[in-house]
């Protein structure tokens, strides 16, 4: 799960991370007054940020043509003036795609004078199956772009679940960062801090792109986390409520929020052909199929390994929500699941949403005959199949056939 | 032989009063596999269906029971603790079927099991099947969820992170008359105690094995790893397919590990060292048993 970045910022602070001192807001008059408050206490300079669930906000656009999901500014009235712009309108960035992010909260916040930008991380290592830590002198820029340019400025430092992150760990990070002298012991506390945000949340990732050297007002050097990003692991909220309270389900596309309360896995894609799999190995392999005979998956969708009749139910009512879909292939391996069992649910389900729309239907495995029975008595135009590769080529001539029309 | 279980295997079953666990037990137990206990915390001395004893604790049953392996379908907040009972007990395999378990749970597992001799295959996996003998390869060890009439005693490996996938590669080959040395599915999580790697060494090793089907699927770098190896070492022929080439990226496809990250994990990548490995390449799923019936 994914939250903003105002949340973000809240977990790394209660973590014992420094963060810009500032707040989030929902109107432009709290947009002025935070401003107001953030001023009186000495800042110079503030930041208005977008809080949706996208990078290249600051180069986004919003839809009635104001430029920039991050602005600065210098003044409350004109924070109140950038606020108005940006709340309730919708912001296209390079991650949002076209359909773009309705704004609807701002952060407001001090925007200090950085000397320099870095990159720092936490994430799993999937090869070794421990938390890295991975920093650069690169900040600001999209890592990515780094590792494939120039690996050698990324540096790496793999943790010991057993004992944690060594102090002489976050050490050897802050020298590799060139975070020496008076800057080795607060960088110390820092990557320290950004770690346990990692460990204790259960997250994903956290992500500091740009940590920043600042110069303060009293012209000392500090460190500072500019932008802060956080996704936490899914299988760990149970224990996280808080966290889970974070959930914004306006972030969320509204099928993949219907899906998830019958325990269906969906993923709205851009094709014409839905697909409805039980298995999630099985669902990305009938999606490839579709696509390898020349059709486009319009979803991913796996109704899981003990489907119910509700399930396969409320499954076909999602699909058919989605205006895109031409035809349906429905491709059911059925182990333990009785296959009759599916059969009645796909019945149920074409009556109860009057489907007219070409369907083609592949069972296998178990009381496999009894199914086709059913399905056959049912007297549905459905398009029985006897492979995968048979119930492809077949949903996909139906659609283009269809087309044609 | 066969690798990892046999059908002499005695396996237990933690989590045997559950739903889901009970279900699997019984279904294990009709396969002619032989489920020796049950363990559930609590349901000490009682009996299971009449005819298995159910413990307290791993380590008594192993003492009373003799068995080897083990089958975890405990709820996922409780998974870790029961993985590293079997390994403190000092069963051979546990196998993980539990979905959803916090990644960092496994993390700590892994690092926990590191010198002990136990090997986890899983969490979020179907589990293992070695055929038997019997009409519908009754009598074969089953241990976890995948339905063991499809199989048939032969000479294919089968190795797989996903469920229903490995059982339309097991079902091409018994519908073709071949049948299988072991079938093992090594979950969809991103850490997991067995690798791809892992179990073809094991399948490389098995001389009742002569050749192997890998399924893999977007994310991580198993599937590179495990074809850099094939490359080297492997004596075997290993036709494969990658799951996802379609699935975009930044997206998890159902499995918490199924997801193409910073330009990682994709099913281009994974397919080109698959190639570059000699692994035969199925163009389609419905091909996974012809491909590599076309190598033998």
């Amino acid at each position: 799960m994914n939250i903003h970045e105002f949340q973000a910022r809240q977990l790394l602070a209660q973590s014992g991370v420094a963060v810009p001192p500032g707040d989030v807001c929902d109107t432009p008059e709290r947009a002025k007054a935070i401003a107001e408050k953030l001023l009186a206490d000495g800042a110079k300079l503030l930041v208005i940020k977008s809080q949706i669930h996208s990078g290249g906000r600051g180069k986004g656009v919003f839809k009635n043509g104001y430029k920039g999901g991050v602005k600065l500014c210098k003044t409350a009235d004109e924070a109140f003036e950038i606020a108005r712009a940006m709340l309730g309108n919708v912001l296209v960035t390079k991650q949002t795609g076209a359909e773009g992010r309705l704004v609807s909260k701002l952060l407001v916040a001090l925007a200090p004078q950085i000397e320099k930008e870095l990159y720092l991380a936490v994430l799993l290592d999937r090869s070794v199956s421990r938390p890295v830590i991975m920093a650069s002198t690169e900040g600001g820029m999209d890592i990515e772009e780094v590792a494939a340019k120039t690996p050698e400025k990324i540096v790496r430092e793999h943790v010991d679940p057993a004992v944690g992150l060594m102090p002489f760990q976050a050490r050897k990070l802050a020298s590799a960062l060139g975070l020496g002298g008076e800057l080795m012991n607060p960088a110390v506390k820092l990557i320290s801090g950004i770690y346990r945000a990692w460990w204790e949340n259960d997250a994903s990732l956290v992500e500091i792109n740009p940590l920043c050297i600042v110069r303060g007002e009293d012209d000392k050097r500090a460190l500072l986390p500019v932008d802060a990003k956080i996704s936490v692991d899914d299988n760990a909220l149970y224990r996280h409520p808080e966290i889970q309270a974070m959930r914004d389900l306006a972030e969320e596309a509204p099928l993949e929020i219907e899906a998830s309360k019958h325990s269906l896995n969906y993923i709205k894609l851009d094709g014409n052909i839905a697909c409805l799999v039980n298995g999630a190995g099985l669902a990305m392999a009938t999606m490839d199929i579709i696509q390898h005979y020349g059709g486009m998956p319009a979803n991913f969708l796996d109704v899981g390994g003990g489907a119910s009749k509700e399930q396969v139910t409320a499954a076909f009512r999602i699909i058919l929500q989605d205006p895109n879909v031409k035809g349906i292939l429905v491709n059911i391996f059925g182990g333990i699941m009785d296959c009759d069992v599916i059969a009645t649910g796909i019945v149920a389900a074409v009556k109860e949403t009057g489907l007219k729309l070409p369907l083609v239907v592949r069972l296998e495995g178990n009381n496999v005959q009894a199914g086709k029975q059913t399905l056959s008595a049912a007297g549905l135009s459905l398009i029985p199949a006897d492979s995968m590769a048979d119930a492809a080529q077949k949903v996909v001539r139906a659609v283009s056939e269809q087309a044609k029309r | 032989m066969a690798i990892l279980v046999t059908p002499e295997t005695k396996v237990l079953v933690q989590g045997i009063t559950g739903s889901f666990g009970a279900r699997h037990a019984r279904l294990s137990l009709e396969y002619g596999t032989s489920v020796v206990a049950g363990v559930t915390p609590g349901k000490g001395g009682q009996m299971f269906d009449g005819k298995v004893p159910i413990f307290d604790t791993v380590a008594e049953a192993v003492k009373e029971t003799g068995a080897t392996a083990s089958a975890v379908f405990v709820p996922p907040a409780f998974a870790a603790d029961a993985i590293l009972e079997g390994v403190d007990a000092g069963l051979d395999l546990v196998v993980c079927i539990t979905e959803g378990i916090p990644v960092n749970d496994m993390v700590k597992v892994k690092r926990a099991m590191e010198g002990r001799k136990t090997r986890l295959i899983g969490p979020n996996c179907p589990g293992i099947v070695t055929p038997g003998d019997g009409k519908d390869s009754h009598g074969g060890c089953r241990i976890g969820i995948a339905p063991g009439y499809i199989h048939r005693k032969g000479h294919i490996g089968v190795v797989s992170r996903s469920g229903t996938l490995t059982y339309e590669a097991v079902w091409q080959l018994t519908c073709r008359g071949v049948g299988q040395s072991t079938c093992v599915g090594i979950g969809g999580d991103p850490v997991n105690g067995t690798s791809h790697l892992d179990v073809l060494k094991m399948f490389n090793d098995d001389p009742d094995t002569h050749g192997i089907i890998l399924i893999g699927e977007i994310g991580g770098s198993a599937e590179e790893e495990a074809a850099e190896w094939v490359r080297q070492h492997c004596k075997k022929p290993v036709a494969g397919f990658i799951a996802g080439a379609t699935a975009p990226p930044g997206r998890r496809m159902g499995h918490a590990g199924a997801i193409v990250s910073g330009g990682k994990g994709t099913a281009k990548a994974k397919i080109e060292a698959f190639k570059a490995a000699g692994i035969g390449v199925a163009e389609t799923p419905s091909e996974m048993a012809d491909t590599l019936l076309r190598m033998m």
